[in-house]
């Protein structure tokens, strides 16, 4: 694991360009700053050099140690370019992280400038800190994406020998149970996810489920949500028993809500549910019956990523 | 421009989802209304709004939204913060009304319309 581990990193200096981890909006000087003046520079920016620049042109590098041997020297002030070191060594930003390391390590210095290949202008400036942490980013994200895959069973249909082949998930939702909202929306992301599918057609069954959900729980004394899964679509069903809604073509007019005021304070309400969960389905369907409930039935094509609209 | 240096220049309380601080904000989205949210955020984006309960990471995490931001100094609920925690959503408090947060938010570059 370790030693898959290194292999990764050297992987990735060579991977990673100096422009993807380096600082922008660089701490720098001009040549006429006074030495004087230049304590307070890396005082307060906590920093032990700076680049010296003329008119975006890199021209020097001044440090602690050149100013630490002006101090030792007891010279008049000075302006930094009397005192800067001339001869910089710096990196490109298209260059991989690890001619800026090698750099870093041969000379023994700190920091390294950046330049724009061409007009070789200061863009930023590199440590080794930096180096770092942009590594242990890119291994993060790695690391994520290979655990994604580890807990995937994306072959599951692929394993499944029968001539038509669905998985059913079913989830109970109680009516006026606040707290327990967007738990059936959330159980079936996670699901649609590690069955492999696309996380644009996952959302969409995600939203629209959640949708159903929030309405359950606040217009009803609770339901289901039964969801069947195929390799080509995903159906999502949601029923209740009351108390059924008496006009669907307005209840499903963006804006029209029947929300009590305690729904609406918290941000629910705006009379969105119902467009929203048809914005996300390739086909929708709604029967109710007043007094005795009310029937949802969504569908989503798994080919299709766009969705209706 | 990623969460982090995001909570840094604005002076943003981080009460949850530290690990998630590396996110790169793509853009900014300002609502109190959930489905309205749902409907119209996209993903990468930071969200703005003074709704504090719990419901508010479920919809970032549905969308993928790169974290959450309440106005006001408003502070979150315990399930709310629980559940942020649970998911690794950024949960950020700002002092300033929304507003102003947001016209801070527009100056370091985040735009709410997607190029």
């Amino acid at each position: 694991m370790i030693e898959r581990e290194i292999t990764k990193i050297q992987e990735l200096v060579y991977e990673l360009r100096v422009g993807d981890v380096m600082k922008r909006g660089v701490i720098k000087v001009i040549p006429s700053t006074q030495m004087s003046d230049l304590r307070a520079v890396l005082r307060d920016n906590r920093i032990s050099g700076t680049p010296v620049v003329e008119e975006g042109r890199l021209v020097g590098i001044i440090s602690l140690e050149d100013f630490i041997r002006w101090l030792y020297d007891g010279g008049p002030d000075c302006a930094v370019v009397d005192r800067m070191t001339r001869k910089v060594i710096s990196v490109f930003e298209d260059e991989p992280l690890i001619q800026a390391f090698n750099n870093l390590e041969r000379f023994g210095f700190g920091r390294l400038p950046v330049l724009a290949r061409g007009i070789g202008k200061l863009t930023g400036v590199i440590t080794k800190g930096d180096i770092i942490g942009g590594l242990l980013k890119k291994l993060d994200i790695g690391y994520r994406q290979a655990e994604i895959h580890s807990t995937r069973s994306s072959h599951i249909f692929e394993d499944i020998v029968a001539d038509k082949s669905a998985l059913i998930f079913e989830y109970q939702v109680s009516g006026g149970d606040f707290s327990r909202a967007g738990n059936s929306a959330g159980g079936l992301k996670t699901t649609l996810l590690r069955l492999g599918i696309s996380p644009q057609i996952t959302r969409r069954a995600a939203i629209a489920t959640y949708e159903a959900e929030m309405n359950l729980i606040f217009f009803t004394n609770g339901g289901k949500i039964k969801t069947k899964i195929e390799p080509e679509i995903i159906q999502i069903e949601v029923e209740d028993d009351g108390p059924g809604i008496p006009d669907i073509d307005q209840a499903l007019k963006p804006g029209f809500s029947t929300a009590p005021e305690w729904v609406r304070e918290l941000g629910f309400g705006a009379g969105m549910g119902l467009h929203n969960i048809q914005k996300c389905s390739d086909r929708m369907n709604l029967s109710s019956t007043v007094g005795k409930g009310t029937r949802l039935k969504v569908e989503i094509l798994v080919g299709n990523e766009d969705g209706s609209e | 421009m990623d969460l982090s240096e995001i909570t840094k220049r604005l002076k943003l309380e981080v009460k949850a989802g530290n690990g998630s601080l590396s996110n790169e904000v793509q853009g900014g989205y300002a609502s109190d209304l959930i489905s309205d949210v749902i409907a119209n955020a996209e993903e990468g984006d930071l969200w703005v709004t003074l709704q504090t309960h719990q419901n508010t990471v479920a919809v970032a995490s549905m969308k993928g939204l790169a974290g959450i931001v309440l106005v006001n100094g408003r502070e979150p609920e315990a399930d709310t913060l629980q559940k942020a925690r649970e998911e690794n959503i950024p949960l950020l408090v700002s002092a300033l009304p929304a507003f102003e947060l947001i016209g801070r938010l527009y100056n370091l570059g985040l735009s709410g319309i997607r190029k």
